[in-house]
């Protein structure tokens, strides 16, 4: 579904990614693993065009990513939940939401995306009304990912949904993970939590001052000494 | 360093010995005008460098002139008097706006709004009080009585006046020395950078833009009133308002905000511009010198916002040096 | 004395009923303002100067080619949306990534621009409609149907910018761009398209001022500086960017120009408003509502 081919990417002088190759398949759950400033962020942000990158090829179902602007990449079929969440916190959930329907393809769904949305989160219809910044993190989090949601996505990328929230909420949001992958979305996510995200993706990546050091389906990933070692305190 | 001195020195000579061996009125004229539109740009830019931006020098302007014609018609009060008290009127209302502003931490976009009402403001005001100032109808300091030019400050000769606007020009230039050299340009630069920063390092913050601008406005102020002294005739347009602030702004961008010389290139570029337009376009040109005006501020500030000068000096210090090598 | 004071506080009265007129039109073009300011950053100084062009666009449709008013006003709130939308892109747009004020003096170089246009095209001559609605008398007060027919239609104006901007998708994206400009393109939101379509929009609001204005006042060159400085005041004092702060700054100022002006002159009312301005800076220097980043 997606396929990134020898992908150099950076701000200014300074270069993140060096030749990343990276697939994700249909129906697929891939986890991204990594240290701080390891590049995961960089990786998502140039997939979902927010950075461009300087050398490499990015393909959506084959169409090609970075000869899209980055305002029509949503309209490939890829959502992206960005670090911190990045609600609109002076806009209500609901409008919030429905940011997430702004193209004219998700307009025309909006009623039955905001069902789908309100089913998966219930408490995102309690709150609808509420300023998004006031919301918990964790309401965040949901929202954020709700309003990804609302373009009907093939592939949702996630970046650090645990990141700051509480241990019972971490618990949480991987639940949703797994119950959105349930429904059948691809999902592509990077997290420091190395432990709770192999227990959801079925492949992951270690990817380390920019590069792509190992890869392979979690099972293998969780028996590697290096992983071992350095992710999981084992 | 020493030959920039002697630079300077002949460069001054040359000006005090012109009048003296060519004597053509209306080029003389032109250079007055020159002289001291020069030094009022270079009193907004004094300010306007470090990143005050005020739209209010229209207004400073309009007191400047407007109390010094008043003071002499109403009071016969000589204008050597009157044209300090003027200079002080303006400084005080200029102290009244942008205390409040700058103790509040008003910047940016915030500060040349309130500044641009400032200059909106005097002109109602000039314009209100038609009874005494004639309004927009304009306004002209009564004549003396033969023999007393001096006290009134009042000359027929184009020479006297080109004396007196290249003294104040040249007041101005060092003005503006003075405050590149001194501590306050360092704090200013460091309060235009980042105002939390500087404050925290031990910079009055309010007082030095305070000083700044109080002195940007007494020097506005005086230039106000030397024109009208010189013209002999104000208007509200010609002297105050939106449209005189926003010359200024054009004429420092023009010539470039940075050097010291930027803004008396910017008058030198305004002014015969006007000039060629006003000749080119006889009665006509009513209109004219203020749409290419307008057409050449919007260029310049987006394809040359160094103005002509500071673009040339850039230009001057980055081109490499003619190579030593054989 | 008796008589000497129902007079008086007739005229009172009159003034208070007249200011909330003015208001009407004030705030129209504060939330123009605003709503440029608060999606693009920028503030077009040379706003009041939309409009006088738009006022000479009503002059020339209605005074010199006899179109019906009605037929007029749509035309010249649309003319002056344009006129917005290419400010916006021949001079804003390049000028996005420059330091702010750059963008703030460069509207000022418009505002010399579309001066001098007018004077050039239109000579300095004061213009009118022609048309004289009637006044309409209650009691003792008198109140001219022009300005009540202004407050209505600014009031339907912002009522309309109202719901577009809480019932539409674009209005929901104008409202978002401000709060994450980032992120906006992960929305799908094209912001060059927002940014054009917000210019727009602030010309339409210039635009339908015009068109109310020129019913109370005659049209020259330089009209735009006898409200220009005012909405600018209005605009800082109710925070730039907040429209409930300028709507609220609109009214008051209004009142103060209208009773101040009862005393004398009109040009005194905009005195006392701006020493108003000056004193409520002291008071509250983040505006009417702080909230200001």
């Amino acid at each position: 579904m997606l396929e990134l081919k020898s992908v150099d990417a950076g701000y200014g002088t300074f270069q993140a990614l060096f030749g990343t190759n990276l697939e994700v398949k249909a129906g697929e759950a891939v986890g991204v693993i990594g240290p701080n400033g390891a590049g995961k962020t960089t990786l998502m942000r140039v997939i979902s065009g927010l950075i461009r990158p300087s050398r490499g090829t990015i393909a959506m179902e084959g169409r090609d990513v970075v000869a899209t602007p980055a305002h029509r990449i949503v309209d490939l079929g890829i959502a992206h939940v960005p670090e911190n969440r990045r609600l609109f916190p002076r806009l209500t959930v609901d409008d919030n939401l429905k940011m997430g329907a702004y193209m004219p393809g998700a307009r025309a769904k909006y009623a039955e995306r905001l069902e789908f949305v309100f089913d998966l989160f219930p408490r995102m219809k309690e709150r609808r009304s509420q300023m998004a910044g006031t919301l918990s993190g964790g309401e965040q989090q949901m929202c954020a990912i709700g309003r990804a949601l609302m373009s009907d996505p093939k592939l949702l990328l996630l970046d650090e949904p645990s990141a700051g929230l509480a241990p019972v909420v971490v618990q949480q949001v991987f639940e949703l993970v797994k119950r959105i992958r349930a429904g059948g979305l691809t999902v592509l996510i990077v997290e420091q939590n190395v432990q709770q995200v192999l227990r959801v993706v079925d492949r992951a990546y270690l990817l380390e001052a920019g590069t792509i050091r190992a890869s392979g389906t979690s099972e293998e990933m969780m028996k590697t000494d290096t992983i071992k070692q350095a992710y999981l305190g084992v | 360093m020493n030959f920039r001195h002697a630079a300077w020195g002949i460069g001054l000579a040359a000006l005090i010995a012109l009048p003296f061996v060519y004597r053509d009125p209306y080029h003389l004229h032109i250079l007055v005008l020159i002289l001291i539109w020069s030094f009022a740009y270079t009193a907004w830019s004094i300010m306007g460098r470090f990143g005050l931006v005020s739209l209010g020098h229209g207004g400073f302007m309009g007191v400047g002139a407007y109390v010094t014609a008043l003071l002499w018609n109403h009071l016969d009060v000589s204008p050597w008097i009157g044209i300090p008290v003027s200079m002080v009127a303006a400084g005080i209302l200029a102290l009244v706006v942008a205390y409040p502003c700058f103790r509040f931490r008003i910047t940016g976009h915030y500060f040349v709004l309130v500044t641009l009402a400032l200059s909106g403001i005097v002109l109602q005001v000039i314009t209100a009080t038609r009874d005494y100032t004639g309004g927009s109808l304009g306004y002209t300091p009564n004549r003396a009585r033969s023999g007393s030019g001096l006290m009134a400050l009042q000359f027929d000769d184009k020479t006297t006046w080109y004396l007196i606007a290249l003294a104040v020009w040249v007041l101005g230039l060092l003005m503006w020395r003075w405050v590149d050299r001194s501590m306050s340009r360092y704090a200013m630069e460091a309060i235009s950078e980042d105002e939390d920063a500087a404050a925290a390092a031990g910079v009055n913050v309010t007082a030095e833009k305070l000083k700044i601008t109080l002195i940007s406005a007494l020097m506005t102020a005086l230039a106000g009133a030397l024109y009208c002294q010189y013209q002999m005739f104000i208007s509200p347009d010609t002297v105050s308002g939106i449209a005189v602030s926003l010359q200024m702004v054009f004429a420092a961008i023009v010539g470039g905000l940075y050097v010291s010389l930027g803004p008396t290139v910017g008058a030198i570029i305004t002014i015969l511009l006007a000039e060629v337009l006003r000749i080119g376009f006889g009665t006509k040109a009513v209109g004219w010198d203020n749409l290419v005006y307008g057409l050449l501020l919007v260029i310049f500030i987006i394809f040359l916002p160094k103005g002509i000068l500071g673009s040339v000096l850039d230009r001057l210090k980055t081109q490499p040096k003619p190579s030593g090598t054989k | 004395m008796q008589g000497f004071l129902d007079i008086f506080d007739i005229y009172l009265l009159e003034a208070v009923v007249n200011g909330i007129l003015l208001g009407g039109v004030l705030a129209l073009l504060a939330l123009g303002l605003n709503l440029i300011f608060g999606v693009i950053d920028v503030t077009w100084i040379c706003y009041a100067e939309l409009v006088m062009i738009g006022m000479y666009g009503m002059y020339y449709m209605v005074q010199v080619f006899g179109l019906p008013y009605w037929v007029a006003a749509p035309i010249a709130i649309m003319l002056v949306a344009a006129l917005g939308a290419l400010l916006h892109y021949i001079v804003i747009a390049p000028l996005l990534t420059a330091p702010p004020i750059n963008q703030l003096l460069a509207t000022g170089g418009v505002l010399f621009i579309l001066q001098s246009f007018a004077t050039v095209a239109f000579g300095i001559d004061f213009r009118n409609l022609g048309i004289r609605l009637p006044v309409l008398a209650i009691g003792d007060m008198h109140f001219s149907y022009s300005r009540l027919l202004a407050f209505i239609a600014a009031l339907l104006g912002m009522l309309a910018v109202y719901f577009f901007m809480t019932r539409t998708y674009t209005g929901t994206a104008i409202r978002a761009i401000s709060q994450d400009r980032q992120i906006m393109s992960l929305m799908g939101v094209d912001t060059k398209r927002i940014y054009l379509i917000t210019s727009a929009l602030g010309g339409a609001l210039a635009g339908l001022a015009a068109c109310l204005l020129v019913l109370q006042y005659d049209v020259h060159p330089f009209v735009g500086l006898s409200f220009g400085p005012i909405t600018f005041l209005i605009c800082v004092l109710g925070g730039l960017g907040n429209f409930v702060g300028g709507f609220i700054a609109a009214f008051v100022f209004a009142e103060i120009i209208s009773l101040g002006g009862l005393f004398s002159d009109l040009e005194w009312g905009y005195v006392l408003a701006f020493a108003f301005f000056i004193v409520m800076m002291f008071i509250r220097p983040a505006g009417l509502l702080a909230r200001r980043s």
